[in-house]
């Protein structure tokens, strides 16, 4: 038992964190100052990410009746997440405003939805999987309409409430025919058993049910219409979590189910899966071409990652995988830090939504200025980058695994790709207007809590771009814990 | 070996299906042709919980409802989950190989409920007619 209590370690700091911050959010007179909760809440996290790291020294295996396990696998997304979430708490403490007394509640909802991830990425249960997956959601739904004031807010989260249930009723359907077709919901025996299947009809039925759910939680191309009008309704220190963390946990699950639970069914996920791959970066890159704010084109621009993503899952099982994770970690990097640096230009209510409104800020604000042109480069994947690599990596892996005509698409897309991320480098760098009361604008203030934030993603982006060596032998272990 | 074929298991759900129907049935109809009926204006509207069934489809009622629902809900799923509990409870040292494993599980889920409880109650979800709730 004791050993089994480990390997949950985690997600119970996480939670026990949670109902701390809950606690002493309801304490609290009702009018009074919630920032402070950060102190618990940074902590719990990092409390957290040191025992992904703890789990290491256990031997991989599962607990509590084969429901939870710990791999190299799961701690490589345990430790993603956890950082990832400590970054978007830092960024949020700077970011929001003082006076909202909902901060107990965001603190409270990050820590359970990272709960949720973290569990997702360990589960191998298909139910505990599913909870998991609630868990994260349901968090995310309510951080989606954090300004409940604007009418872009509720909007954003409604939507993504309304189709994010439906999606997920696809996944339960598909867990549930799973059942029917091998008589178990855990993955092992599912592996098992569908692998000596004689019929596979329902099988196959279930796995697309499944693929429903899973490719609209990271937003892949036919399920991707939420994403912008999220992304836009929601505060951007909530996107900046709600871009990377989930997708991190869904896309785990989907390597799990794809190459643990139906590696058998590799000849016919696998066309499934390029075609979607080439369709979310095609239209991913198409729509962004034409934005004029500049969350929503950092929207389509993640759903354009999602597909160089998938390209990686053409690749075989090792390559595959580790290429996988590899560009999830690169992606999180780049893409929080892209997205802190817009919260800090565009303001907490977005007074300067707009492609146009970011002329300038090089001559306004240097560092925040060169910082968004940094976290561009990477977006296109221009060498010493963590996005170079992601991308080298993903598109190796669908060249060695026989799509070729995949990758070609991929480094097609990755020119469009660069035409709107240029286009706004640009724009950052140009001399405000004469006349215009650029210079008027008030200089983004930079605290110590959204520095430090910064600072992490910045570096986590450069290292990976420098040396990725360690980050991608973790990720090839993760592989190789996955078979 | 049985003698009774396969399908025919499922006659006492048809048997049930059919009691269902028919009692529920025969109520309004027993009601509808016995009963005395003198309907006025009030003895029609919406009965105490309940939104008017005709109307403009954006008018507003009170977040409150939803409120106590959820909170319903939670709670009664909440006590769902203890039943199987009490079941097994005998068996579970033998099961989790741990004499108040099984104790302690129960514990800690009561004690999210309590979380859940005490939360709720700072934070005047309850607190219907001083309005002092942060919605």
């Amino acid at each position: 038992m004791n050993t089994d209590l480990l390997r949950i370690l985690p997600e119970t700091i996480l939670v026990v964190a949670g109902i701390l911050v809950m606690l002493i959010d309801a304490s609290l007179p009702p009018r009074a100052q919630r920032r402070g909760l950060i102190w618990v809440a940074a902590p719990g996290t990092m409390l957290a990410l040191w025992a992904s790291l703890i789990q290491l020294r256990l031997d991989p295996g599962t607990a509590f009746f084969g429901a939870v396990e710990t791999s190299p696998f799961t701690i490589f997304f345990h430790v993603l997440i956890c950082g990832i979430v400590l970054v978007a708490l830092l960024l949020a403490y700077d970011t929001l405003p003082r006076d909202s007394h909902h901060q107990g509640e965001f603190y409270a909802l990050v820590l359970f939805g990272a709960s949720g991830m973290c569990l997702l990425t360990g589960a191998v249960e298909l139910l505990v999987v599913f909870i998991a997956l609630e868990i994260s959601s349901i968090s995310t739904y309510i951080l989606a309409g954090y300004r409940k004031h604007t009418g872009k807010g509720p909007e954003a989260a409604i939507k993504y409430f309304l189709l994010g249930s439906f999606a997920t009723g696809f996944l339960l359907y598909g867990i549930a025919l799973i059942f029917g077709a091998t008589g178990s919901t855990q993955i092992y025996e599912v592996a098992h058993k569908a692998a000596s299947a004689q019929n596979h009809t329902f099988i196959v039925l279930a796995l697309m049910l499944m693929l429903v759910g899973i490719l609209f939680k990271v937003s892949a191309a036919p399920f991707h219409v939420w994403t912008p009008d999220v992304y836009e309704g929601a505060p951007s220190p909530v996107v900046a979590l709600l871009s990377t963390a989930p997708k991190a946990a869904a896309f785990a699950l989907l390597l799990r189910v794809l190459y643990q639970m139906l590696p058998d069914l590799r000849s016919l996920w696998m066309p499934l899966l390029w075609v979607i791959a080439a369709a979310s970066m095609t239209i991913g890159n198409l729509a962004a071409l034409r934005q004029q704010n500049v969350k929503r084109m950092l929207a389509y621009s993640s759903i354009a990652h999602a597909g160089y993503l998938l390209a990686a899952f053409a690749g075989l099982a090792d390559k595959g995988i580790a290429a996988a994770a590899f560009y999830i970690a690169a992606y999180a990097a780049m893409n929080v830090g892209i997205f802190a640096v817009v919260t800090l230009i565009s303001g907490y209510d977005e007074h300067l939504p707009l492609v146009a409104d970011f002329r300038g800020v090089l001559y306004r604000s240097p560092l925040l200025g060169s910082l968004l042109i940094f976290f561009l480069i990477s977006l296109i994947g221009i060498p010493f980058t963590g996005g170079f690599f992601g991308k080298f990596y993903s598109f190796s892996a669908a060249v060695g695994g026989g799509a070729v005509v995949l990758a070609i698409i991929g480094l097609l897309n990755s020119g469009v790709a660069a035409a709107y991320y240029v286009r706004l480098a640009v724009t950052v760098a140009q001399k405000p207007e004469n006349g215009m009361s650029q210079a008027a604008l008030p200089v983004p203030q930079i605290g110590v809590a959204v520095g430090a934030a910064l600072l992490f993603t910045v570096g986590a982006t450069l290292w990976l771009g420098i040396a990725p060596e360690p980050i991608l032998r973790a990720a090839e272990n993760a592989a190789h814990a996955l078979q | 070996m049985n003698p009774i074929p396969y399908h025919w298991q499922y006659l006492p759900l048809l048997i049930q299906i059919v009691v269902a129907f028919g009692l529920g049935t025969s109520m309004i109809l027993g009601s509808r042709f016995v009963g005395r009926h003198r309907n006025s204006k009030t003895k029609l509207a919406a009965y105490e919980c309940g939104v008017e069934a005709v109307g403009d489809a954006r008018g507003r009622f009170s977040v409150r409802y939803y409120m106590v629902a959820m909170l319903f809900i939670l709670f009664d799923v909440e006590a769902v989950f203890m039943m199987p509990w009490a079941v097994i409870y005998r068996k579970l040292p033998e099961i989790t190989g741990s004499r108040f494993f099984g104790f302690w599980e129960m514990i800690v889920y009561l004690g999210f409920v309590a979380v859940g409880i005490f939360y709720i109650v700072r934070k005047g979800i309850l607190d219907w007619s001083l309005d002092k709730a942060d919605l």
